[in-house]
């Protein structure tokens, strides 16, 4: 993580404003129908590039492609797309956690209500860790240092093994 | 320092009543460096079950944090604060410092927000403040704290809330705060701040009054702040320090201890293994065949959490969701191996969860607590998700040492980052 220069910033930082807005327009002009990752076609991984302004990457696995997207702010994404072109899964790590409704597109709504239901039975922290047969969430980590997958069980190919899914 | 600060009288509107405001200026003889005396560093802290009434949060080491109106003796003293190593700075719930007017961070026209994201699928929302914080005899001066606050008049972005569970109250988070504590000295860092030169990322936000928020860059010295980095000594690591326990029990002890190798009562024992950490403060877990290169130690996790398929969990309709229930006790071995390659075995226990719970109800404090952390075992392809999360069982009976990134150490000790126990 190398030095921080918190000590020196104290003194150099000494600026007009405390905080400035960031230039958030190139965000707000992406339309929400481009939110479909999970679940969606291999197109919609371009959509999350775009909104995380950051560089892909695909590599070639058995039974499925990776497409890694790396962001300026260093969260790494990995989505999972099938032989058929859909997104079955989507692993992610780095110092944030990435924007969840763009990630899960039409299955943003079940992990809301997943997730809420999960938190209000426990007091406490722990890893996030949904089960369904539908689709599965597990985060870990903690601060500047998440990581976390999404997969829809029953999309994933033949012959993958859900360990390397993330 | 110029921070540009205005009173905001609009968000911490007057309260009174019968407040526990302390007039702290006046009890201590001072708070600077005394060449007779040693600041106390130590601060007593408790696995007490928390401090809602009528919930049990199970080993949560809590402690009292003083909390002032910089520059002033006008105090609150605010117990029920979680001691984390696994997060950076003090929030604390607005609700539980009723009478403090404290300063808010604003820019032209707005206010500035902080949000935290935890791991189980919660967040923290509430505006950047700035406060005194004394804890034992040390004192961090005007650094910026989180008070946990829902927002008045307006929804918090969907950016922080990311679909995740909201536990800006007493009862959801279990605590009146947290005082994280852990290996780096702001919450956000470089990526927050208006240098880095890119899009920031959901962690400050700027609102106007009716709610307009866009995530917002953050100089570093503006950022929530790990308070010890604040201390004038003692300010380059914490331990953690915890009773030992043979099995579990109603409460159980301990002490935060301020600075590394500053005073006679916190120096690193030749005894220690002094593991650093990689670029993301984790370490290896070596367990069960498994190389578990993202794990690290948090006082604010509440087991033992790891990869095992071979133990079964117990049902999310118990009382024990996400923990561990194997049919009798597991006494299980890791190793843990810093980024320099030290190592040392680290011998633990997990019981059934749903047995311990039912048969000791009123007790908090449980040694051999665990759960589940993913699924099945780790593969060679998933390099980076592997992880053994030491909660706090780890700390019983330990001495845990916890340097601050970029803060000095005593000699022939490594760079911070690093973990000794």
């Amino acid at each position: 993580m190398g030095p921080h220069p918190y000590r020196t910033f104290a003194s150099e930082h000494r600026m007009k404003t405390v905080f400035s807005f960031a230039a958030l327009l190139a965000l707000a002009l992406i339309p929400s129908h481009a939110r479909a990752a999970l679940g969606g076609r291999v197109e919609t991984v371009e959509a999350d590039r775009a909104r995380m302004k950051g560089t892909v990457q695909v590599r070639p696995a058995t039974a499925y492609s990776v497409h890694e997207i790396q962001a300026p702010n260093k969260v790494v994404v990995r989505e999972f797309v099938s032989p058929a072109g859909v997104v079955f899964g989507v692993g992610w790590r780095g110092p944030f956690v990435p924007d969840m409704q763009q990630l899960l597109g039409t299955y943003f709504a079940r992990y809301q209500a997943a997730v809420q239901a999960q938190k209000s039975s426990y007091v406490g922290r722990r890893p996030l860790n949904i089960q369904s047969p539908e689709f599965v969430v597990q985060m870990n980590g903690h601060m500047r240092a998440y990581f976390g997958r999404v997969y829809l069980p029953a999309q994933v190919p033949q012959g993958v093994k859900v360990e390397e899914l993330w | 320092m110029v921070r540009h600060l205005l009173l905001s009288g609009g968000i911490v509107s007057v309260v009174t009543g019968a407040l526990l405001l302390a007039a702290c200026g006046g009890s201590s003889g001072g708070s600077g460096n005394n060449n007779s005396n040693p600041t106390s560093n130590v601060q007593a802290i408790s696995v007490s079950g928390g401090p809602v009434a009528g919930q049990i949060y199970t080993n949560g080491a809590f402690t009292s944090v003083t909390i002032c109106a910089p520059g002033t003796s006008t105090c609150q003293t605010v117990g029920g604060v979680l001691v984390d190593t696994g997060s950076i700075g003090l929030r604390v719930l607005a609700s539980a410092i009723p009478g403090l007017n404290l300063p808010q961070l604003t820019g032209s026209g707005t206010e500035l927000f902080n949000c935290v994201s935890f791991v189980d699928g919660s967040f923290l929302w509430g505006p950047v403040a700035q406060a005194d914080v004394k804890i034992a005899g040390e004192v961090a001066s005007g650094g910026s704290v989180q008070v946990i606050q829902d927002p008045t008049g307006f929804s918090i972005p969907t950016t922080c809330s990311n679909g995740n569970a909201n536990i800006d109250n007493q009862v959801a988070l279990g605590a009146n705060g947290i005082l994280g504590v852990g290996p780096e000295p702001v919450d956000c860092g470089f990526a927050c701040d208006p240098a880095s030169g890119i899009t920031p990322p959901n962690v400050y936000f700027a609102c106007s009054t009716t709610g307009n928020c866009q995530v917002a860059q953050v100089a570093l010295a503006q950022q929530v702040v790990n308070p010890v980095v604040l201390f004038p000594t003692d300010n380059n690591g914490v331990i953690v320090q915890m009773q030992s326990l043979g099995a579990n029990a109603a409460t159980a002890s301990g002490s935060l201890i301020f600075g590394i190798g500053t005073q006679s009562n916190n120096t690193v024992p030749s005894t220690a293994t002094v593991f650093t950490m990689d670029d993301f403060d984790n370490f290896t877990t070596n367990f069960n065949q498994q190389s578990l290169n993202a794990s690290f130690i948090d006082s604010g996790s509440n087991g033992f959490f790891f990869p095992d398929g071979s133990i079964p969990q117990c049902a999310g309709t118990s009382i024990a969701p996400g923990f561990f229930c194997p049919a009798s006790v597991q006494n299980l071995s890791a190793q843990n191996v810093g980024a320099n390659g030290k190592s040392s075995m680290v011998n633990f226990s997990v019981d059934n969860a749903i047995n311990l719970f039912q048969s000791n109800p009123s007790d908090a404090a449980f040694p051999a607590l665990g759960g589940p952390n993913g699924s099945g075992t780790c593969s060679a392809q998933n390099t980076g998700a592997c992880s053994f999360d030491w909660g706090l069982p780890f700390f019983y009976g330990r001495m845990v040492f916890s340097s601050i990134d970029g803060q000095a150490q005593p000699t022939g000790l490594p760079a911070a980052p690093w973990w000794a126990y």
